[in-house]
């Protein structure tokens, strides 16, 4: 009798029950969505914070213990260089998928023909590598500088150009001073040599490197004689805001214990990336740029924090609305439930017939609104990030007890009035 | 010893005192009519004695036992065990069909037994019209399955509250008939009425009156059929 009652209610009274079933899809496609961002909005956020430079920076072991001994600004002055033939290996490490760009770097003092002293710093633009895992990569300043604005000319693309050998891209400042644009020509001369460079273009960057000279990495190399070496690699990764493991790995890793290291070793952590290159790359020392890292946290969790208010107040948008529907089906219903009442009917058991009526209503709009959802999170993927979102497998229970929580929550006060409700009060009038 | 007793009940909601010191018996098998104009206290009397509410004051016994003192559950155990009600506004569940309906009222006694259910409908000649709606049914006709489902499980009192309120003379004629073919059977009826063709088939007719039993009248020539006027 209980299954044709609630048979009765859900095919023969589906209108009233579908004002509920909707509210509830609503809330549940909105906590799906949003839980769908949240959860995969890490690397999405990540992946976005990488357009804003590099994470962590590589520089020889030698500079590294002498910056820290006399606190020497320019590292690059020490005379310790890292090997160029061992960048490739990056791509090699445990979290090589993490690794999304990385470029080296090559600091050069030069005088121009009027005696000008200028910095040029030698790099990749977008240079392609085949690696020794047969993948292939294109890297460099172009995308790890892409705030860089240009002001003249174009980018120095070492692909399409073939005299980029030749090429230069200058800072805004410096252009100014020395009253050279696009398409102009400077003779450099450097420790190791000389050179004639075109400048392709002139950058914007809002800093210090408005004031130098931006060569490709063997241009660089020539004029200060370090063939096959580099200053400093730039790396940029995608990685893990920092707890606690991580800081305590980041001070000593060798003071883990077994457990806290494979789990250290094996999450993407700013240190445990930086403890990976420099497996690989010969006496190095990889530092994550503290400043970005802690950005990147900060904005992940800011935006995390958005994201869970707005499931929040979704759900008691939905408890309200599930909230008003149901005890206005009650109010609607009050003389069947006094008549059951009346025949003999126990609050236990009108409750449970209701209970189930709007779980199993509950059930079939929040199924929809999941899938709903997980269709409004690719659409915020889509515009907001530019690429799918993931569904990853644990937003299914939460939406589940989400959605069991706020019907039950917002079903209480129809509940308390159905207990109140006296058969008298209906089925005479009084 | 009687089957209902009231001894010196009062109802009193603020200043009203709806039911006032009224006292009566019923006896087993006995069909009583309750007469009464608007707010004379009819349906008080008939929540009270129907368990759907306590007295303010007084003793009511059914079957020996102090109703007016019994906690709600117990209220709500003792109407499912012993009480059929019928009501002038039918009170069927609009998404259950006639049988069901009938069924519903099992379902809170014991168990559903649909066989028995439709034997019931059969005894107010409605199981033709057992899978319809009460959408689908005249006024007569859901009074009709109104009926079937109160004495469904059998109750010591059947308890009628306008039963006639809404129906023609000649639906009237047929549930009259009902009370009289379930009297002969020996089940006790108390019927709330202000109709008085309907009052006078009974075998008792009390009146009340500003919540005072005012008048009772037995009938002589009870034969348990309804006689129009015109």
């Amino acid at each position: 009798m209980f299954l044709r009652m609630i048979k009765g209610i859900l095919f023969r009274q589906w209108k009233k029950m579908l004002m509920i079933a909707f509210t509830i899809a609503l809330g549940a496609s909105l906590a799906s969505a949003m839980l769908s961002v949240m959860l995969d909005v890490g690397d999405k956020v990540n992946q976005e914070l990488k357009t804003y430079g590099a994470n962590i920076t590589v520089i020889p072991k030698e500079s590294s213990v002498l910056s820290e001994l006399y606190e020497v600004e320019d590292s690059d002055k020490v005379g310790a260089y890292l090997k160029e033939d061992e960048l490739g290996k990056i791509k090699t490490i445990f979290w090589a998928f993490n690794i999304v760009d990385f470029a080296p770097f090559v600091n050069a003092d030069a005088t121009l023909d009027d005696g000008t002293e200028v910095k040029v710093v030698g790099s990749w633009f977008d240079h392609h590598m085949e690696l020794p895992t047969g993948e292939q990569l294109d890297a460099g300043v172009a995308s790890m500088r892409s705030w860089w604005e240009l002001k003249e000319g174009t980018w120095l693309d070492e692909q399409l150009l073939d005299d980029a050998e030749n090429g230069a891209m200058i800072g805004k400042s410096l252009a100014q001073r020395l009253g050279v644009g696009s398409c102009d020509m400077i003779h450099l001369k450097g420790k190791n040599g000389e050179c004639e460079l075109k400048i392709v273009g002139v950058y914007d960057a809002g800093g210090e490197e408005d004031e130098q000279i931006y060569v490709l990495l063997d241009t660089a190399q020539a004029l200060a004689g370090l063939d096959g070496s580099v200053d400093k690699i730039e790396v940029s990764a995608l990685t893990t805001p920092d707890n606690e493991l991580a800081e305590k790995a980041a001070k000593d890793p060798s003071s883990l214990t077994a457990a806290q290291y494979e789990t250290w070793y094996c999450t993407a952590y700013a240190s445990s990336i930086c403890y990976q290159i420099q497996e690989v790359i010969t006496d190095s020392v990889a530092a994550p740029v503290r400043q970005v890292a802690d950005s990147e946290g900060a904005i992940l969790e800011k935006t995390q924090l958005l994201m869970i208010l707005i499931t929040i107040l979704s759900l008691i948008g939905a408890a309200l609305g599930i909230c008003n529907l149901v005890t206005a089906s009650v109010m609607e219903r009050s003389q069947e439930i006094g008549l059951m009442k009346a025949i003999g009917a126990q609050n236990s058991s009108v409750t449970l017939l209701l209970l189930t009526e709007i779980f199993i209503t509950a059930v079939i709009g929040g199924t929809a609104g999941f899938f709903a959802g997980f269709g409004f999170a690719q659409i915020i993927g889509r515009t907001v990030f530019g690429s799918a979102i993931s569904l990853k497998p644990m937003v299914v229970p939460i939406v589940a007890v989400l959605v069991v929580a706020v019907t039950l929550i917002g079903s209480i006060p129809a509940m308390r009035m159905l207990t109140r409700l006296r058969p008298t009060e209906v089925l005479h009038g009084r | 010893m009687s089957l209902l007793e009231l001894k010196n009940v009062y109802k009193i909601y603020g200043d009203l005192h709806a039911l006032d010191d009224v006292s009566l018996k019923v006896e087993k098998g006995e069909w009583v009519s309750i007469m009464g104009p608007s707010g004379s206290g009819k349906s008080t009397m008939m929540n009270i004695i129907g368990c759907m509410d306590k007295p303010s004051k007084g003793e009511v016994l059914l079957d020996g036992v102090d109703i007016s003192k019994e906690s709600k559950k117990n209220l709500t155990t003792i109407r499912r065990d012993k009480i059929g009600l019928i009501f002038q506004q039918f009170h069927l569940v609009n998404y259950l069909t006639a049988l069901e309906n009938v069924m519903l009222a099992q379902y809170y006694h014991s168990m559903p037994d649909e066989k028995e259910a439709l034997e019931a409908l059969e005894r107010v000649g409605l199981a033709d019209r057992a899978k319809h709606l009460p959408s689908q049914l005249s006024g007569g006709e859901q009074q009709r399955v109104c009926v079937a489902r109160a004495l469904i499980n059998y109750p010591e009192i059947i308890l009628a509250d306008e039963p006639t309120g809404n129906l023609d003379e000649a639906n009237e004629e047929i549930v009259v008939d009902l009370f009289h073919k379930l009297h002969t059977e020996g089940t006790t009826l108390i019927v709330v009425t202000h109709d008085p063709e309907v009052a006078e088939v009974a075998q008792r007719t009390l009146v009340l009156r500003s919540g005072k039993l005012s008048k009772e009248v037995v009938n002589e020539n009870f034969t348990g059929k309804i006689h129009f006027d015109s």
